[in-house]
Parts: C-alpha cells; structure tokens; sequence
C-alpha cells in the first residue's frame, strides 16, 4: 500500500472537487427531483386521465432503464441533437448545454422523480382517508390541505424509504465520471492512470463513501424521529405522556 | 464520410440482440450465484458463531454500503490481478487474462449476494417459530428442515424483494460496459459512435433493457402463484 500521493496538491485538488460535485449533485438532483416527485405522484392520483398515463408511463420507462443509459441518453443523445438547431450557439444557455455536470442532474433530477414518484404515490394512498375529509371539513383550500395535511402526512409515513433513497441517489453519483464528470471517482481513475497504484486511491474514495453513507444515513434517523406528528413510541418517553 | 452515414439501425440490429443475449446470460448466472451467496450469507448471520456472523455482517454492510461502480471497477481489477498472482506463486507462467464474461458475472455476483443475504435473512426471521419448532419436533434432520421447511416458507416472503433485486441487476449489467466488456450497452456505444447515431442507438438500448424488465416482471408474477400455492389468497 502506497499512499504517498496523498499529499500532492494536484490530487488533493481533484479529490477535493470531486467531492464538492459529489455534494452539488446530490443536493440539486435531490431538491429538484423531489418536486418532480410530487408531480408524478399527484399527476397519478388526482391527475386528468392523459396526464395520469404519461406520469406512468414515465415512471415505467425510467424505472425500467439501467441509469447509465440513459445518462449517455441525455448527454450524447438528445445534446447532439441540440446542437443541430440552428442559432442555439448564440443563446444564453448554450454553455450549460454543453457542459456534461448539467446533463448528470437532469438524469439524476428525472430518476430521483420516478423512484421517489412511485414511493410518494403509495405514501399518499395510504394517508387515512378521514384526515383529508376533516382538513376538507375545516374549510381547507384544496391546494392548503395539499400543503399542509397530505403532503407533510405522506412524507412522514415513507420518511424510512426516502433514507433509502437518499443512499441510492449517493451511490449513483459516480456513474457521471463516465461522461467526464469530475466527481470522486473520476478523480480515483486520474491519480490510478498517473501513478499506476489501482486499489489505494479506489480504496480511499470506498471510505470517504463509507462515512458519506453514514453521515447520511444518521443525518436522515434525526430527521425521522424529530419530524413533527412522528409516532411517540420512537420518541423520547416523556412524549408518551404529552402526546396521548 | 459517406460510408459511415449509411450504416444505420438495421445493420447493427444483430450485434444489439447478441449484445442483449451476453447481458441476459451474464444477469441470469450472476443472480443464481448471487443466491446462493444470499443464502451462505444469509446462514452466517443467522448462524450461532460469532466468526460466522461477524462475515456475514462485514460482506452485507461493506457491499451494500458502496456504490456499485466503484465496487465493479475495483473488484475487475482486484480479481484480475489476484487471479495473476495467485498463478505467479503457483509457478504458472506468464499472466492471464481473465474472460471478461468470467469477471463480469463474478463482480456482479458478488454484489448481488449482499443485497440477497439481507433479503433472504428477512424472510427467514419472518417464518413462524413454531414451524421450526414443528419440523424439530417431527426429527427431521438440520438439512431436511432447511430443505422441507425453511425454503418453502421463506419463499414467498423473499419473492418480492428477489424480483427487485433480479431488475436492479439487469440495470447493473450495464456498469459492466465500463471495463470495456461488451455487452449490450457496450455494443450500442460502439453502434453510436461509429454511426453518429447517438439518440438512436441509446433509445434502441434502452428499449431492449425495458423489454427485458417488464418481460421478467410477467415471470415473477408467474413464480409469485407458484410459490404462494396453498396459501389463503387475500
């Protein structure tokens, strides 16, 4: 075991990126396929029939696909398609087109959407039909009872599943080193083919990995017991009373 | 440049479908392999030794804890040359090659049997106490109960979490392409480059991976019956 290159700057620099993209990646691609998530759901549940079809069928397609594909899908497919319309070069959005980390969130973004999609929808359909009637009694808006009795009630009750995701969405990262993203491994396989030591950097971003996952999962258990309306028996016990 | 153009979807049809055939064979040994490492694995930690459960405990925590590539990329390597070095010491000269169909199913075995270990050890913690008690009772020898009693009561408690595990690795064959094995992700890429079809070839690729996927999904549906025989349907 060599890890003599640890200290150079060069390959503490790219190691350091790849684990900001790490971060950036999941922090975007989350937030913005957890909205998409929503949408799926709902598109499924209360949707117009059209719209409650195409939401399946998305969520068929994308959970039906390896995510490899169709990240070179997205990046060499439909981006070399941008490229034939004429004039788009000149646009104010053409850097981002062209730069592969925007193509790793919209595949991530849309993946997060379909996965997380179908947990919300099972997560809704299982919020108790009386809490809705009552927040519908109480002369709730329709798009207030959403926000603040369907929504925050379904989140609660897949709060466990949504860690799980959350692990997966890190474990999916790396798959953009593959279309020249900087991310950990991409920085792995640079230092691999410059000092021809295979396992020692594979084996440092494995533990900085390790501890993310763990970061994750423990950040995710308080989230899951400090989320309001939590069932009190994972609570602390002086709750019990109070909540009864 | 004008030859390059001509070559279109049909002409790589054939290579797209053997590429398909590879990835199913490659998914189909590394999912049975994959078991039986679930089922090993899942015995150690069930098991009454502490060595036992402390393997069983580090292969499913470790495996699952690590992104798939990175575990992919980094065991082709790793068995490759530990097969090489192995060899070395064994007086064999000269290094070989390992078929890349070889590593590939071993890598994704590997993987899938940690996910299988905690699969099947839910299943298992899921049967009735009695039942074994049952099967204790009646004398049936460790390995008659495994065979007679553990399995067919596990199975239709471990059905659904091994239909999801056989999709998530049809998905992972793809990550094979990676190490340069050829495959049908492998094959589309070569396809797209060499026509500058990219759109085409990906959406040919991904068409056959979702055939593949909702095709197994009407098989596990079929196992699903065949396991829950005799049981009370809901």
């Amino acid at each position: 075991m060599d890890f003599g290159w640890v200290d150079n700057a060069v390959y503490l620099g790219f190691l350091w990126e790849g684990f900001v993209n790490t971060l950036i990646l999941m922090a975007v691609s989350g937030v913005l396929g957890f909205a998409l998530a929503v949408l799926v759901a709902l598109a499924q549940i209360s949707g117009p029939r059209p719209l409650g079809w195409l939401a399946r069928g998305f969520t068929t397609v994308i959970r039906g696909t390896p995510l490899l594909v169709q990240l070179f899908f997205f990046y060499d497919g439909v981006g070399r398609l941008l490229i034939e319309i004429p004039g788009i070069r000149e646009t104010f959005v053409w850097p981002v087109l062209r730069d592969a980390f925007f193509y790793g969130i919209l595949a991530f973004t849309i993946s997060v959407g379909a996965y997380t999609g179908e947990v919300l929808r099972g997560a809704m359909t299982s919020v108790p039909r009386g809490e809705l009637e009552a927040a519908r009694a109480f002369g709730l808006s329709r798009r207030t009872i959403l926000w603040r009795v369907w929504l925050p009630r379904a989140i609660q009750i897949c709060l466990p599943t949504l860690t799980g995701e959350v692990i997966l969405l890190l474990k999916s990262v790396p798959l953009v080193s593959t279309i020249a993203v900087m991310d950990l491994l991409k920085a792995a396989n640079i230092i691999r083919d410059e000092t021809f030591l295979v396992y020692e950097p594979l084996l440092l971003i494995a533990g900085i990995y390790i501890a993310l996952t763990l970061v994750l999962t423990l950040g995710m258990r308080t989230v899951e017991t400090r989320f309001p309306g939590v069932r009190p028996a994972t609570r602390q016990p002086q709750c019990v009373a109070t909540a009864g | 440049m004008d030859g390059y153009q001509s070559e279109g979807l049909l002409d790589w049809t054939g290579p797209l479908l053997e590429g398909a055939l590879v990835t199913l064979e490659i998914a189909v040994l590394a999912y049975f392999i994959g078991l039986l490492l679930g089922l090993l694995g899942a015995t150690a930690k069930l098991s009454r030794f502490r060595t036992l459960q402390a393997v069983g405990i580090a292969y499913s925590t470790l495996v699952r804890a690590l992104p798939e590539l990175l575990l992919i990329v980094f065991l082709y390597y790793a068995g490759t040359q530990l097969l090489n070095t192995l060899l070395d010491t064994l007086g064999v000269s000269g290094s070989v090659a390992i078929s890349g169909f070889v590593a590939a199913v071993s890598v994704l075995a590997f993987v899938q049997g940690a996910y299988m270990t905690e699969v099947i050890r839910g299943a298992i913690v899921a049967i009735p106490r009695g039942h074994i008690e049952a099967a204790d009772a009646f004398g049936l020898s460790p390995r008659q109960r495994f065979k007679r009693i553990v399995i067919p009561e596990m199975l239709p408690n471990a059905l659904p979490g091994l239909s999801n595990l056989w999709l998530i690795l049809v998905k992972d064959t793809a990550l094979i392409s990676v190490v340069g094995f050829e495959e049908l992700f492998f094959t589309a890429q070569q396809a797209a480059a060499s026509t500058r079809a990219y759109f085409t070839f990906y959406t040919a690729a991904g068409a056959l991976y979702l055939l593949m996927t909702l095709g197994s999904n009407v098989l596990f549906e079929r196992a699903e019956r065949v396991v829950r025989r005799g049981q009370p349907t809901a």
